[in-house]
């Protein structure tokens, strides 16, 4: 097998070198090879955008590309020589020579052969492929045993047997449990897992496993830490004072929404007009919230014009990376460069926004959402409430004769005179009545206008006897109200209201008013959007959105979940489905996989399945030099990918391993240990983080405490973003802080101690059989005897140092909220701590093959 | 018990160095340094940067930037405005403010305040300073000022972002991280772009944000990393308790061979530069605590800067910035957080002033007589200035004109650049903008602005975003 597949690698090394392209890629191709040479060294002058345009010449239409300007064209199909644009780019007059020099821009050799060769073979011109409506492409016919599962798999195979390449050969079933349980929930399978998936030789036992996990609750929380991601979802609001807001049931909403494998279109809709939807739903409110993730500021002396212009730039942005891909958050200032999105898109979307009710400088208020419990409660506390307030709200002839009574049997108190204060009479024995009741007091009965005599009696009957009872009866039902209402979250959702004039801002300035008013609309250069009524709303964009003629949301979408399953996407910027984006390793299946999507019913787990089950997905990531040098970033799928888990997974599978990991799903967010002092520079007001107690402590990573300012200090070490704008695409890197990290931050050395723990306590009685055990835990593997060597000899030397330095082993088992329980040695724990922070900081441990 | 059968095939595919173990840390390493991936390190495993060549001969290697944050008054430390003190109490005229942007003086009257401290010719180049900084006069020949300085962003926490990134937008990498994509570390066991912070007692200390030293859409090792006086200087830098340096090393190692040994068996170049990291990791816990205690700083030294240790008083930090500048750190910034003088200027500038004045003068004297002065810049300033109208007895924010101090090498001393209108309001000959300030730095450092860039989301994206132009004026 391996000896095969070296053969048809060296074939397709030699087939390469044969000519400047492989022999297979010997015709160039518009969208792979041509477009971005033109777009990046063309474009700014020759662009979409007409404000730069030079010469009147525009590059990016297929109208202008062949006209005939003057005396010539500016491309001749077939012919290079008579080709302006060829012409201009071989030129050795620096008056003449494209791109001129003064641009910083020049074209290599081989980037001027590909425009000789491109128009040699005809010129073919399409439109960029990403705003081309989607068709479902005809799946290739091609066999191969034991790698062909389903669709996905032809069409990769088809294009590597053009390159004459392999697939890898499947992964062995260790890795694949392991790669499916991290990327379908992000959790580590436990040892049980493992040996069950190893022990089950039926024909199903891969789908089986598939199944569960999708069907597992921690499915929802893994998509949506990637969701929360790209929504820039947080806790705090983001500018200066960063001040707390209670958003988390947005995140509930999220994983729910996964779990309950709620259709994308519905999802989209939900979140971006779900208060516009007829009847909508708590939750749909709740979804709402998206529109509400923006950063708001506090500050004073802050200009509510400036920042409303910042907020709706804002959504803007991550409107159009979320679902369409595109960096239209350059036409907050121009026309953008690459891709025909233009400022009056940029205003026109942001005024489809426009109706949102915010405050452009203060705290945002937030929304009181019960559930139907909670508000059938409320309502009946309210209905108790009501007679008891009619009784005290109502005077009877009983209460006029209690209160003359008690006006007679009261020392007669003399008005003030002016400008003094009342006399305090010490005798009296009721309650003094308040200021603003006294005086009515000092008047002669009969001479008390209607409304003193009103404002005396209500008073009164605040403490009449003869009401003593019922006063008593409302107190504990309005306490009880009030502790009810406290446990009613709250949440930032959309409310829709007067809609703000949103003026085209000329050069994004707020203080220049001197743009139009902009109607909302979508992109002009994409399909039409259908309208309910006269001017377009939310509900009417999230539709388009979603509607069959959008090219762009599907694609997008598939691309992500493809990432999912991949750690990369077919179209690997999956941020920027622009001109200057980079084209997808493999447009048919993009396109293959979001028709799939659409007719599915925009179905996430049946693409998910599709992905997983394919015999790409199961490849091995192993991967010989050969091949490493020909596919370096792996772009012709003939292996899987191996990447560092994401920040919050790092520490999730930490737990997870420990026996630490609470597996509570939603609910507030919570705070693990953050050093002390971390938070020192934040202000108005001063903060402290208090970490959580009891399981709190142990939540999955998505759940732990946004603040935008300063985000976790151990999850930003692992590239955790602070949430402010879209992040489709984290970066992994690999650098000493996150080595400090889990070396020493308390998280990790309480997990390893605890790990140690179980580790002592059910491995087994004997130092090998424990350890053994510590790796099918760790890395559902067994340990190899060069390994063991290693951690025995670790073991055996702390074990002798900690067993003379009990103080020392005190110390580290003292890490961490968690006690250790009572008659466990305690020497030989700390040196089964010094192994499981090892198996804590392997590489192999971090990442998922 | 059956095998877990991944580990057992793959073992029968590859010889596991026939189970020897000696000096596999050393193979290790050894395997690594041939393994480094592309463009992330040299042979030395430093990231050696992309401007390599650089674009032109640098003036200076490093940077010190003192970050006044708040905003400084330029009318009581750097510009010297005789006009507005004889406008005092006078209404602010219309034609200067009309249509221009107003923090917390919205809807008010606007009235002059004159300068609250007195001003004085300083050095042979008879440089203006404000009385308040006399330490600063000993060192006037050697500080250029420039006053003609504008910003787009009025409050503090976007002004912050511009002053760093050269936009508001967040996600953008901040000015250090950009330096040392460009150029590289020099610095072994430290990162290459560190922080401090320090809060002052006399104005507000307005809240900073770590976005202000994050590496946005650039590699996540050049983030900067912030220094801390309590607790560990830097996070995670302490061992465990009970761990004591002996047995971390146990652990290091043990971590090290078992990465090699696994690397020995799927070739992942990962796994090396994860090696790498750790043992980099494992030198900074030694080397940052040594660097963090002044214990070798004489005497005369702490004196000069007024500072009795590493206390995070901002003159420590200053100390700190000379240490970490002599072991090669790129891009150090200090904050102190302390000049936002919404009321009471008087009193609270020259407190303020009073916190940074002697350590700053202390900072430029000291790098001089260690020869590191001519390839240091040191850039001093805030995120923007101060009204010349008064907000009750203090000022409000303002962005249309103010100062800022620059030192050091490629930089002219003695001399001032551009100036403000009459009143102090707004910039008038010369102006400079962030972006222009930046295109500077960038310059002395050897790296033209418009052609360092980093792709990102289709587009070049630079620190200078779509301007800045190098302020000739100010080179030497």
């Amino acid at each position: 097998m391996r000896r095969v597949l070296t053969t048809a690698v060296l074939a397709g090394m030699f087939a390469a070198n044969s000519a400047a392209f492989g022999a297979d890629e010997e015709k160039v191709d518009f969208d792979r090879d041509v477009k971005g040479i033109i777009s990046d060294n063309c474009f700014k002058c020759h662009g979409p955008d007409d404000k730069d345009r030079k010469e009147d010449l525009r590059l990016d239409t297929r109208e202008q590309l062949f006209a005939k300007r003057d005396d010539h064209f500016t491309v001749v199909a077939g012919k290079p020589g008579e080709s302006e644009l060829f012409k201009r780019i071989v030129s050795d007059d620096e008056f003449v020579i494209m791109p001129p020099p003064d641009s910083g821009k020049t074209l290599t050799k081989k980037q001027i052969e590909i425009i000789r060769k491109w128009i040699e073979q005809g010129a073919e011109w399409k439109g960029h492929w990403a705003y081309t409506s989607v068709e479902r492409p005809a799946v290739a016919k091609v066999k191969r045993a034991g790698f062909v599962r389903n669709e996905i798999d032809r069409f990769v195979l088809g294009s590597l047997n053009r390159k004459r390449v392999s697939p890898a050969k499947e992964a062995d079933r260790v890795t694949l449990i392991r790669r499916l349980s991290f990327d379908l929930t992000g959790l580590p399978p436990t040892s049980t897992e493992v040996t069950d998936f190893l022990a089950d030789k039926s024909d199903g036992a891969y789908e089986t496993l598939v199944d569960r996990l999708l069907r597992s609750p921690h499915f929802g929380e893994r998509m949506a830490l990637y969701w929360l991601d790209q929504v820039r979802f947080a806790d705090t609001a983001g500018y200066h004072s960063d001040n707390h807001r209670d958003v988390w049931l947005y995140r509930e909403y999220v994983i729910n929404s996964f779990n309950q494998n709620l259709p994308y279109d519905q999802f989209t809709i939900e979140q971006l007009a779900g208060d516009l939807i007829p009847n909508s739903t708590r939750w749909q409110r709740i979804a709402s919230g998206y529109n509400r993730l923006i950063k708001t500021t506090e500050e004073g002396g802050a200009q509510g014009k400036e920042y409303q212009a910042k907020y709706d730039a804002d959504r803007v942005r991550n409107i159009a990376e979320v679902w369409l891909a595109s960096t239209m958050g350059c036409c907050e200032c121009h026309n953008h460069k690459f891709d025909p999105y233009t400022m009056k898109d940029f205003y026109s979307l942001a005024a489809m926004f426009g109706d949102i009710q915010e405050r452009p400088v203060g705290r945002q208020a937030q929304t009181a959402v019960p559930t139907k419990e909670q508000l059938a409660k409320s309502q009946k506390i309210d209905r108790e409430i009501a007679p008891l307030r009619a009784i005290m709200n109502k005077q009877t002839p009983e209460l006029d004769k209690s209160q003359q009574r008690w006006e007679a049997s009261r020392d007669v108190v003399v008005a003030p005179e002016p400008g003094k204060q009342p006399k305090k009479d010490s005798k009296a024995k009721t309650p003094q009545p308040p200021k603003d009741v006294l005086p009515i007091l000092a008047i002669e009965v009969g001479k008390r206008s209607k409304p003193q005599l009103a404002k005396l009696a209500a008073w009164y009957r605040t403490i009449a006897p003869e009401l003593a009872s019922t006063r008593q009866k409302l107190a504990v039902k309005e306490n009880e109200k009030k502790a009810h209402q406290t446990t009613i979250p709250t949440t930032l959702v959309s409310t829709t209201g007067n809609k703000r004039a949103i003026r085209l801002l000329p050069r994004g300035n707020w203080l220049d008013s001197s743009g139009p008013i902009m109607s909302p609309a979508a992109p002009e250069f994409l399909p039409n959007m259908k309208l309910t009524g006269e001017r377009a709303t939310r509900l009417d964009f999230a539709r388009w959105l979603v509607s069959q003629e959008n090219p762009l949301t599907a694609r997008v979408y598939v691309n992500r979940l493809w990432k999912t399953a991949f750690g990369e996407g077919l179209v690997r910027t999956l941020d920027d489905f622009g001109v200057q984006g980079e084209v997808p390793s493999h447009p048919e299946l993009l396109d293959w996989l979001a028709v799939e999507f659409v007719e599915s019913g925009w179905n996430v787990k049946h693409m998910l399945k599709l992905m997983v089950m394919s015999g790409t997905y199961r490849q091995s990531s192993a991967v010989s030099a050969e091949l490493r040098q020909r596919d370096p970033y792996n772009k012709w799928l003939a292996r899987q990918n191996r990447f560092r888990l994401p920040a919050e997974t790092v520490r999730d599978n930490a737990l997870a391993v420990s026996g630490l990991l609470a597996d509570t799903i939603g609910g507030r967010s919570v705070k693990p240990y953050q050093p002390a002092g971390y938070w020192m520079h934040l202000n108005f007001p001063k903060r402290k983080w208090v970490a959580d107690t009891g399981e709190n402590q142990y939540r999955r990573g998505l759940y732990t405490y946004i603040q935008r300012t300063f985000p976790h200090p151990s999850l930003l070490a692992f590239d955790a973003t602070s949430r402010e704008e879209c992040t489709a695409n984290r970066s992994r890197s690999n650098n000493p802080l996150q080595a400090l990290v889990l070396l020493n931050d308390p998280t990790y050395v309480e997990a390893a101690r605890v790990f140690a723990e179980r580790v002592v306590r059910e491995g087994g009685k004997s130092d090998a059989e424990r350890l053994q055990f510590a790796y099918r835990v760790c890395l559902s593997r067994d340990v190899h005897p060069a390994e063991a060597r290693l951690l025995t000899a670790l073991l055996n030397k702390h074990k002798a140092q900690y067993t003379a330095d009990e103080k020392a082993a005190a110390e580290l088992l003292s890490v961490g909220q968690r006690q250790t329980p009572d008659g466990m040695n305690k020497a030989e724990l700390a040196a089964w701590t010094s192994v499981t922070r090892v198996l804590l900081n392997l590489h192999e441990t971090i990442v998922r093959r | 018990m059956t095998s877990f059968e991944s580990f057992t095939t793959s073992i029968n595919r590859r010889a596991f160095l026939n189970g020897t173990t000696a000096g596999i840390g050393s193979a290790v390493l050894a395997s690594m340094l041939a393994h480094s991936e592309g463009q992330e390190s040299s042979s030395s495993g430093r990231w050696e940067g992309v401007v390599n060549p650089l674009h032109h001969a640098a003036k200076a290697k490093r940077v010190i930037y003192l970050c006044m944050a708040g905003g400084p008054s330029h009318l009581e430390t750097l510009d010297h405005k005789p006009k507005l003190a004889e406008m005092n109490g006078k209404p602010m005229p219309e034609s200067y403010t009309k249509g221009k942007p107003i923090a917390q003086l919205q809807g008010r009257k606007l009235t002059c305040l004159a300068p609250q401290h007195p001003f004085k010719k300083f050095g042979e180049s008879g440089q203006e300073l404000a009385e308040i900084f006399p330490q600063l006069g000993t060192v006037a020949d050697d500080i250029c000022i420039v006053r003609s300085m504008v910003t787009d962003a009025i409050n503090h926490d976007p002004a912050h972002t511009l002053m760093n990134t050269g936009t508001t937008i967040s996600g953008r990498p901040a000015m250090g991280c950009w330096l040392n994509y460009g150029l590289g570390s020099e610095a072994d066991n430290l990162p290459g772009f560190v922080v401090l912070a320090s809060i002052g007692r006399f104005g507000q200390s307005q809240p900073i944000a770590a976005r202000q030293w994050h590496n946005g859409f650039l590699p996540g090792r050049l983030q900067g990393v912030q220094f801390h006086a309590k607790g560990n200087p830097v996070l995670y830098v302490g061992n465990p308790k009970g761990v004591d340096r002996a047995r971390q090393k146990d652990v290091v190692d043990t971590v090290a061979e078992l990465n090699g040994l696994r690397n020995g068996l799927v070739d992942n170049p990962e796994i090396a530069t994860r090696v790498q990291a750790y043992e980099k990791a494992f030198q900074m816990q030694r080397s940052i605590p040594e660097l963090t205690n002044f214990a070798d700083e004489p005497k005369h030294v702490l004196d000069l800067y007024g500072t009795k240790g590493a206390d995070g008083t901002f003159a420590a930090n200053c100390l700190m910035a000379r240490r970490l500048a002599e072991r090669g750190v790129r891009f150090v910034q200090l904050y102190h957080r302390a000049w936002d003088h919404h009321g009471n200027i008087k009193n609270t500038v020259k407190g303020t002033a009073g916190e940074v004045d002697r350590a700053t003068a202390a900072l430029i004297k000291d790098l001089k007589q260690r020869d590191m002065f001519d390839d240091t810049l040191i850039v001093w300033g805030g995120e923007f200035g101060r009204t010349p109208m008064a907000q009750g007895s203090g000022r409000d924010h303002h962005i249309r004109g103010f100062s800022m101090m620059l030192a050091g090498g490629g930089i002219k001393g003695g001399v001032t650049h551009g100036a403000t209108d009459e009143l102090g309001y707004e910039s008038v000959e010369d102006i400079v903008h962030v972006n222009d300030l930046h295109a500077t730095i960038l310059h002395l450092l050897g790296i033209n602005h418009k052609r360092m860039t980093f792709r990102f989301q289709g587009r070049d994206f630079r620190l200078t975003d779509i301007a800045g132009e190098v302020v000739k004026g100010v080179l030497a």
